[in-house]
């Protein structure tokens, strides 16, 4: 849904003028340092880009998903650390709270999550428990007016930058599935709480993931998201499947600027006497990229229009993470052969896109998970 | 202290211009449109005048069509307090803007109006100048900063050569120049709230303002082609080619 066209017109060129002007020119960079300058933050911060799902009466913006994909194409278009840094404030590390938290919870999180004074986190996936996540190990015992949390939480990103965490772990040891997890929200600097080494990842430079460590950590009962055990798997899923949405759609941003970036190079390169842009097979490339952009573009559309409409979005989410994610990782491999020998250097800035998209066909759900999902949905409706 | 500032849409920057087939004008249809990034400098510097506490209101005005208020909501979301369109779908030309804007200086009585020095699409350089000829107010233009007192401002001017100060005793036109400030980004919370913010919409023959072009533009044509570049293989070559054909030295 698009509340007033005019307006979401104006944020988007705003944050494309952003992204343009002040993100772009820095990709080398963040990439190089591992790391995005403080003035950088800062800026986002001002720009008001950590609140854009967060709700108005908390400080954010309270976009609709048709107006959050909007803004998620612009930001796309440049390196995705930089939407990394924003990325879990808008979805997996505040999204919990926004749906299931306590009147409480949300005002002591929400505002400083939506002006970026913290930076929140989503702690699910463990050394043992990935692709299966309910069968989490982590354990929260409660004792008293506390829970005590021990285990170990691995890839999480924004961890070594977190003020607070999104925490699913096991409540009911009896229930080794689904229903024995409860979510909780847990202040970075508690005790029993420690944070791993950044993790040397393969491209998205600049964006940081690390362990975290529960030992022996206390937490308020208060700190229960909803105040209500065993509900802690069904957020994560409603986070997830709102998070992956968002993926999808950067994904088709990359995708965009990949094509971009292979028009401009086919365009001026000459070979056999004429800009390779005019042999097919080049074109071709470039043809296909599009097409596909193009169709993973309009599923987002549809299936952030189906969220806003109240329907329910989980197969149809899992269809666009898996089209655009794939169809991002088809644009930037091909992007890499029309740019020829300079696609494979560092310098034409296309190799590290190929790496950095890489990642999203693997978090937030793998691509084979998301075909487990949607024909579950499929054999699900078969059963009626 | 009132500030009125003058937001023009035109082109974008980014936007490479193309020369309509008839040769009567410049192609604006599906072309992306902004603030002429010189009033965007202007709207920069009241806003940091009412940060400081100088100014109290800031009002934005544009002239054209209505997606005029498009560039209002801009200078809006950018911090003015509210907006005036004036619409019109005649060619207007800076003659016309300044007594448009007389008009609107003579009811709005602002301390301080602030202009471009010029258009990004006409580059006249004209308008400012007309409006404090018409008012009879002094004038400070192509302002690279801008020390405002109760009664006069201090300006410290960009002109061939250097850098002129001058006091102007206010109320004062100024046009600014590039260096005056770096305009900041709207925040998007801002652009959001930029819709609540009022503008009043009224048109030049409300005013009195008889908006009839003075001149009239015989042919538009784009600038000729330039050749094509060569590479030189060394350092001889080049000074070879810069004594016999560039003959520069
Ligand atoms: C950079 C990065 C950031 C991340 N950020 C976060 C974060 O913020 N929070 C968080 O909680 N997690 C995060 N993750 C974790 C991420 O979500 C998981 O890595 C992902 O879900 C896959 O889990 P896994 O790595 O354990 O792989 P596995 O589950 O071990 O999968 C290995 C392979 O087996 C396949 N596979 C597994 N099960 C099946 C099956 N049933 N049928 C068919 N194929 C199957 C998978 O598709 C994959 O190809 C991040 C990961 C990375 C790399």
């Amino acid at each position: 849904m698009i509340r007033d066209q005019e307006t979401l017109d104006s944020l988007a060129e705003t944050v494309a003028r952003f992204v343009a002007e002040r993100l772009v020119p820095n990709e080398a960079k963040i990439a190089d340092d591992d790391r995005v300058p403080d003035d950088i933050v800062a800026e986002m911060r001002a720009l008001g880009l950590f609140g854009l799902s967060i709700p108005e009466e908390y400080g954010g913006l309270g976009l609709t998903m048709e107006e959050e994909v909007r803004i998620a194409f612009e930001l796309g278009q440049t390196s995705p650390a930089f939407r990394s840094l924003i990325g879990t404030n808008n979805g997996i590390g505040s999204q919990g709270i926004v749906m299931d938290g306590t009147p409480e919870q949300k005002r002591r999180y929400l505002p400083r999550l939506a002006k970026g004074e913290i930076v929140g986190s989503f702690a699910l996936t463990e050394p043992e428990a990935g692709s299966d996540a309910a069968s989490l190990r982590t354990t929260a015992r409660r004792e008293g007016d506390h829970y005590v949390l021990n285990g170990t939480k691995r890839f999480i990103t924004n961890a070594p930058q977190a003020g607070v965490f999104t925490v699913m772990a096991r409540t009911n040891p009896a229930d080794k599935g689904p229903g024995g997890i409860s979510a909780f929200l847990v202040d970075a600097g508690l005790s029993g709480l420690s944070i791993g080494k950044p993790d040397k990842k393969m491209g998205q430079k600049g964006a940081h993931t690390a362990d975290v460590v529960f030992d022996q950590c206390k937490v308020p009962a208060s700190a229960l998201i909803g105040g209500v055990e065993g509900q802690g798997f069904k957020t994560a899923m409603k986070v997830l499947d709102r998070g992956r949405l968002h993926i999808s759609a950067v994904c088709v941003g990359v995708a965009q600027r990949l094509i971009r970036e292979m028009v401009t190079y086919a365009s001026n390169r000459v070979q056999f006497g004429k800009p390779i842009a005019q042999f097919q097979l080049v074109q071709a490339m470039m043809a296909d990229s599009q097409a596909e952009c193009y169709g993973a573009r309009c599923m987002v559309e549809e299936t952030a229009r189906r969220r806003d409409r109240g329907l329910p979005i989980t197969v149809e989410v899992a269809c666009s993470k898996m089209m655009a994610s794939e169809m991002v990782g088809r644009v930037a491999d091909r992007a890499v052969q029309v740019f020829g020998g300079a696609g494979y250097i560092a310098d034409y800035g296309i190799e590290r896109f190929y790496r950095d998209v890489r990642l999203f066909r693997l978090y937030e759900g793998t691509t084979q998970i998301q075909q487990l999902v949607i024909a579950r949905g499929l054999l699900d409706a078969a059963k009626g | 202290m009132k500030v009125l500032v003058a937001v023009k849409r035109v082109v974008d920057y980014n936007v490479k211009i193309r020369v309509k087939s008839d040769n009567t004008g410049v192609e604006t249809a599906n072309v992306k449109m902004s603030m002429n990034p010189f009033d965007e400098i202007g709207v920069e510097e009241a806003v940091r005048l009412k940060e400081a506490g100088k100014a109290t209101e800031i009002v934005a005005v544009s002239m054209g069509p209505q997606a005029c208020q498009e560039t209002i909501r801009t200078a809006l979301a950018m911090g003015a307090d509210r907006g005036i369109l004036v619409l019109t779908d005649a060619e207007l030309q800076p003659l016309a803007v300044a007594k448009i804007l007389k008009v609107l200086c003579d009811k709005e009585q602002p301390g301080l109006v602030i202009l471009g020095k010029q258009a990004i699409d006409d580059d006249c350089n004209q308008t400012g100048q007309m409006l404090a000829a018409l008012l009879d107010w002094p004038q400070a233009t192509f302002a690279s900063k801008l020390e405002l007192g109760v009664s006069d401002a201090r300006v410290t001017r960009e002109i061939d050569g250097g850098l002129e100060t001058i006091t102007v005793t206010l109320p004062a036109v100024l046009t600014t120049d590039l260096r005056l400030n770096e305009p900041r980004y709207a925040s998007l919370p801002n652009i959001m709230k930029a819709k609540k913010k009022p503008i009043d919409t009224v048109d030049p023959a409300s005013l009195g303002v008889d908006v009839a072009p003075r001149l009239s533009t015989l042919k538009v044509n784009e600038p000729a082609k330039r050749q094509a570049g060569v590479k030189v293989a060394t350092v001889a070559d080049l000074v070879a080619k810069l004594k016999t054909e560039a003959k520069v030295i």
